[in-house]
Order: structure tokens, then C-alpha cells, then sequence
């Protein structure tokens, strides 16, 4: 996993309520294309209309967002299915940060295991960043000091879980960590066979 | 200290305390699906990994496979490269498979509970959010993504932080006619889609305990469109009765062991919550949706609302929920013309769903120029549909039967809403495109779908004489 020490860049605002997994990536895509090729295809929905031109109030494809690294976005985002391809989207799209007041709990977790960072930050927070790099201006997010700076210098901290900080600073790998606890999880599963045989005999 | 029943599920499967509240928490069934199956077994594979315990992990085919009838593995052609990996990697994983047309086969969700896979008290994972549905049976159950799901395979635990818990309490019973699904579409209509978030949900309350075991799978399918990950009921003697003589639930003497267990797993009395919540139930009309999100959920008496009355981002958000809908504010939702009703997903498919349908159907005609599915949660339960005369009472009315998967809930195996139509279905998301790009989706009970079939538009029985 890529670590996640500090990143610059312009900040792409959607600033919606409630976006979901399915908006960011939808169903076929999944079914059809590896995680490496759904960037081009993240918030289709939104950026594309009905007949397939490309809509001209999408921020995404407004020239001072592209390959923007942070997405700015409202409440629950990331909400409804478990779909881990919507991370490879955002990655694909280029995005390394998402700060919204709120995540969808598998989306955030999702995000982690990516190394992506969610970050919440109040909503009346996140719209004010929105306003300061709407032409593209570049905001700084350091995991390191836990900060957020906006264009204007103003510094901002934030806090994240240190076990989360821990592995995306040093892009440490779960399953790695786990496998050396296996005596550890052995031991517990001789004992909960004689607690709970019925767990077992399957 | 009393404890939650959620207290007792946690504690009950931590292998290892770790730093700051994490622990590895150990994960006693893993299920997994055409869709998320494939990459994280194949995950495994790739980092010369092999399963922990192959003998806890089931699969079966659901998201991306045909629904028509005659169909197999292939018929949906994107979905057959799917179909084929998880039959090869699971054979290689040593993994049990549930096949196309097999006893078994079906939404992962309803397969589970159904054979007995999933018990109370244990730890449930998929690599799908709707996993949440199997604590309707008391099992602490949650949806994961692909890096989660490859973690439990490789090491039969997670490394989980433990959610806060809000109890929703259900007071006095439901009216008649109103179901599980209305229950839990009021609820996140009043709640809103985030009151969940962060948190792990119990249901109780008299009008949670008088539900049978299937409206119980139903109501906490929908809890992660409240935001939360994991919902729960505690099992009782309804969950013990339903669960004996299941495939692989424990049998004679070890199923008695295992219920003595089970009856222990209740909340005590002065358990604290970190939220609570109380719905009266006789307060709870037939409910449906009329946005872009299912906390847009009205009675089927009410009306659409007006985003001038709301002030800040919310009004854009109502303002482009109409307009992706097609519908005007302040208008009554019930009369709204329908070109489709879908009855089926892990929401509502299964034997009691399609039998609540099928009493407002029988007699009936599917009203002219509407498409209405009826799509079997598993093989299982479209056998015994079949068995008691339930197919034919739909296809005589004009419904078609189809084939048991996701089918149209998800719109993976190429069953759309084209767009701009507009569709009754019991699913339980109706987020933009979720059914097919511009297809416009009302969420509903099984007897308000099969109401709105007959009717043409957007009624529950009341109207059909």
C-alpha cells in the first residue's frame, strides 16, 4: 500500500448530502472492468447526462479540478454498498483525500485498507475550504502534524484513530500485521470449539 | 455491569485486545457472492495465502447472474466470467458452492438464514452491505469490503474498532396490512439515512417481538440504509423453532446446547445505549419512497415535498431528487402512473413475501402497460412458490416469473428499468440509476407493489375493491 504522509493539491467540491457508492461507481463497471480501469468511469452519473454528453455543471471535468488529489464533499458520503471498487474509482481518479462532515462506515473503512484518507471535518469547515479553492487553488493535508492548511495559511488540526494513522503513514499492510497473531487466534479457536462446538460442526 | 446484547455478541468473539479500543474479533461464517467473491479470494491466492478455515466460508451465485427463465451461469454474459471464477476459486479454496439450479442457490441473504448457515450468536460477514439482514436472526452480522474480505479469509478475524449502539424501540403493534418494510422505511424516513453511522442497531419493542422470523430479516436488511453497519433482534423461541432441522444448523442433542446458548443472548434489563429511539408502531402507515434516497419515505397518503420550505444545501437536494423523479412537489404520492413492479431482492423474496403479494394478486389483473417480476429470493423458496400454486396465481395475472438473484435491485445481471420509467419494486435502494441509468425507483412493501401492479399506479389495496 502506497503510505499517505502529506499531499497538496486542488480540491474538486461536490457538495451534496448522502452521495453513494452507487453514484460513485456504478454495478456494471464492477462486473466488467479490473480496479485499475474504473477511473474514468467514477461519478458517471454526474457527469455525464442522460444521453451521454457530458454535463457542464459536473465539477469533475472543469479544467482546474482535474487530477485534483482532495475531494471536498457533504454528510454520509459513501453511504449504501460495500463495493470497494468505489475507492479504486476515486483512486483511479486521481483522489488521495476525501473530507466530508461524515462517512458511510464500509466506504471509510474501505478507504483505509487503499490508502486513502477520510477526514472529517465540519460541514460549515468543509464548504468554507470549498470556497477558497474554487479556482483550483492548492490546499495541503499532513498526516504527519495532522493538519489541514487552507490556501489562505490558515491551519486547521484534525484527529484520526492512531492505529489508522499508524498504517497509512507507514502504508502497513492488516493481513501482514494478523498473520503473526495466527498462535494467538489457533489458541482461541481450540478453546471456543469445546464453548461453542456447534459453531464447528459444519 | 448489565450489557447490550451487542455487548455480549462482541465480547463473545474477541481473539485479541490491540491498541486504542481495536481488537481482532473473530469471524465465525463467511459468506460470499459472484460480485465480491472472486477478487478476494483470488487476493489470497495472489499473496501465497491459503483460507484460514475453508470449512466457515459458503458461496453462492447471485448479483451478476440472468434471471430469465432456462437461464445458466453464462446466459448474462459479463456475468459468466464472474459465475466461472468463483466456481474455479472456490473449488480450489475447497470452499462449499451453491450452483445455479441448485437447492441452495440464491441472494446471499436469504440463502444463509434459510439453510442455516447463519445462527444467532455468531459473526457474519459478505463482502455486500445488506449482510446486516442476517441479524434479524441475533447473529452480528455486517457487510465488508474486498481488503476485509481477504483479511477473513486469510486470518478468520478482522481487526475491528467497536461501533457505539442505539436501541430503536417499537412500541405497541403494527395495524393490519402494514409490514416489516413499512416499519423500517418510516423509520429511516424519520431517522434519516446518517442517524446510523457509527453505530451498531438493536430493534426491540412488543411490535418487533410479534414479527415472524422472515419480517425480522427483512427489517434489518434495510438498517444500513439508516447508515449503520449491523442491526440486530434477539432470538427467541420463534428464532429457535424456525432455525431446528435447517441443513447445517446443529442437530439433536448439540442444536439443544446450542439454543440453551441462544436464550442468553438478550439485552439486560438497565443495559445502557448510547442512543434510543421509540417508534410507536400504530403510528406506522403503508410507507413508500418518493426520492433519490430511502429516508424519502412518505405514508402512501402523503405527499411530495415542497424544497421551498427548506432552507441551505437540503433544498437542492429535494430540488434535484423531483426532478430526477419526475414529480412536482406538494403532489400526492399515491395515483403517480408505474411501467414497472419488482417484487424480489434481499429485502423481500422470500415465501412470506411472495405470499403477501399473491393474496392481494389472486383474482387480479397486472394493469395494462405495466411490466410486473416476481423474482424468488433462492431456488428454495422458488420451489416451494411453486409447490403451493404461487406461480401460477401471478402468471395467471399477468406477472412473470423469473429465475432467483439481485435481478433488478442492483441491475448487475443486465435486468434494467429503462430510463426514465418508473418503478413499484421492494427493494431497498433507490438511489440514482440504482436500477438502470435514469430508471426511476419507489421503494414498498411486497402488498403495495402487488397493489400498484394491478392498479397501474401507486395504491395499496385499500383502492382495489
Amino acid at each position: 500500500m502506497t503510505p499517505f504522509t502529506t499531499v497538496v493539491g486542488a480540491a474538486v467540491p461536490l457538495l451534496m448530502d448522502n452521495v453513494d457508492t452507487d453514484v460513485v461507481i456504478r454495478i456494471e463497471r464492477l462486473t466488467a472492468l479490473s480496479k485499475h480501469e474504473l477511473g474514468p468511469y467514477a461519478f458517471e452519473v454526474l457527469r455525464h447526462d442522460a444521453d451521454g454528453r457530458v454535463n457542464a455543471h459536473s465539477p469533475f471535468d472543469q479544467a482546474q479540478f482535474k487530477q485534483a488529489p482532495i475531494l471536498l464533499t457533504g454528510p454520509n458520503f459513501g453511504c449504501g454498498s460495500s463495493r470497494e471498487g468505489a475507492v479504486w474509482a476515486l483512486q483511479g481518479l486521481g483522489i488521495r483525500c476525501v473530507i466530508a462532515p461524515s462517512f458511510g462506515d464500509i466506504f471509510y473503512s474501505n478507504c483505509f485498507q487503499n490508502g486513502v484518507l477520510p477526514l472529517r471535518l465540519p460541514y460549515d469547515v468543509v464548504k468554507r475550504l470549498a470556497a477558497q479553492t474554487s479556482d483550483g487553488q492548492e490546499m495541503t493535508v499532513d498526516l504527519t502534524a495532522c493538519t489541514v492548511t487552507a490556501p489562505n495559511g490558515d491551519a486547521l488540526s484534525f484527529e484520526v484513530e492512531a492505529p489508522r494513522r499508524r498504517a497509512l503513514l507507514l502504508g502497513l499492510d492488516d493481513i501482514g500485521m494478523t498473520l503473526q497473531q495466527d498462535g494467538v487466534i489457533r489458541a482461541w479457536q481450540n478453546n471456543d470449539r469445546m464453548r461453542r462446538p456447534w459453531v464447528w460442526s459444519i | 455491569m448489565p450489557r447490550t446484547l451487542f455487548d455480549k455478541l462482541w465480547n463473545e468473539h474477541v481473539v485479541q485486545e490491540l491498541d486504542d479500543g481495536w481488537v481482532l474479533l473473530h469471524i465465525d461464517r463467511h459468506l460470499l457472492h459472484d460480485l465480491s467473491g472472486p477478487p478476494a479470494l483470488e487476493e489470497v491466492a495472489a499473496r501465497g495465502l491459503q483460507l484460514h478455515d475453508s470449512s466457515l466460508a459458503f458461496a453462492t451465485v447471485d448479483h451478476a447472474v440472468a434471471s430469465q427463465p432456462g437461464r445458466d451461469g453464462t446466459t448474462y454474459v459479463p456475468g459468466g466470467k464472474l459465475w466461472t471464477a468463483l466456481k474455479s476459486r472456490t473449488r480450489a479454496a475447497n470452499v462449499r458452492m451453491f450452483d445455479v439450479g441448485q437447492p441452495g442457490q440464491g441472494i446471499v441473504h436469504v440463502m444463509g438464514p434459510e439453510l442455516g448457515i447463519v445462527l444467532p450468536g455468531l459473526t457474519v460477514i459478505c463482502g455486500d452491505s445488506h449482510t446486516c439482514t442476517n441479524g434479524g436472526l441475533g447473529a452480528l452480522a455486517f457487510g465488508v469490503g474486498s481488503s476485509e474480505s481477504t483479511h477473513a479469509l486469510a486470518t478468520q478475524t478482522l481487526r475491528q474498532r467497536k461501533p457505539r449502539c442505539m436501541r430503536i424501540r417499537c412500541d405497541k403493534q403494527l395495524n393490519d396490512g402494514v409490514t416489516a418494510k413499512d416499519l423500517a422505511l418510516h423509520i429511516i424516513g424519520r431517522l434519516g439515512t446518517a442517524a446510523g453511522v457509527g453505530l451498531a442497531i438493536e430493534y426491540a419493542g412488543s411490535a418487533v417481538e410479534a414479527l415472524d422470523i422472515e419480517s425480522r430479516l427483512t427489517l434489518c436488511n434495510l438498517t444500513i440504509e439508516l447508515g449503520a453497519r449491523c442491526g440486530l433482534i434477539a432470538p427467541d423461541e420463534k428464532t429457535i423453532d424456525w432455525l431446528r432441522d435447517r441443513k447445517f444448523a446443529p442437530k439433536g442433542t448439540a442444536f439443544e446446547a446450542a439454543a440453551k446458548h441462544w436464550r442468553t443472548l438478550r439485552t439486560d434489563e438497565d443495559a445502557a445505549f448510547d442512543r434510543e429511539e421509540v417508534i410507536d408502531a400504530t403510528s406506522v402507515p403503508p410507507t413508500v419512497t418518493w426520492g433519490t434516497s430511502p429516508e424519502h419515505a412518505i405514508s402512501i397518503d402523503g405527499t411530495t415535498p415542497d424544497p421551498m420550505e427548506v432552507e441551505g444545501s437540503g433544498r437542492e437536494t429535494l430540488r434535484a431528487a423531483l426532478d430526477y423523479m419526475g414529480l412536482a412537489p406538494n403532489a400526492p404520492i399515491a395515483g403517480t402512473p408505474i411501467d414497472w413492479v419488482f417484487i424480489g431482492s434481499c429485502a423481500n423474496s422470500r415465501l412470506s413475501d411472495l405470499r403477501v403479494a399473491a393474496e392481494v394478486v389472486k383474482g387480479r389483473r397486472v394493469a395494462p402497460g405495466v411490466r410486473a417480476w416476481v423474482v424468488p429470493g433462492s431456488e428454495a423458496v422458488k420451489r416451494a412458490a411453486e409447490a403451493e400454486g404461487l406461480r401460477a396465481l401471478f402468471e395467471r395475472a399477468g406477472f412473470e416469473w423469473r429465475e432467483p438473484g439481485c435481478s433488478m435491485c442492483v441491475a448487475a445481471n443486465g435486468d434494467q428499468v429503462p430510463p426514465g420509467q418508473r418503478a413499484v419494486s421492494t427493494s431497498n435502494r433507490n438511489f440514482v440509476g440504482r436500477q438502470g441509468p435514469g430508471a426511476r425507483t419507489h421503494l414498498a412493501s411486497p402488498a403495495v407493489a402487488a397493489a400498484s401492479a394491478i392498479a397501474g399506479h401507486i395504491t395499496d389495496r385499500r383502492s382495489l375493491g
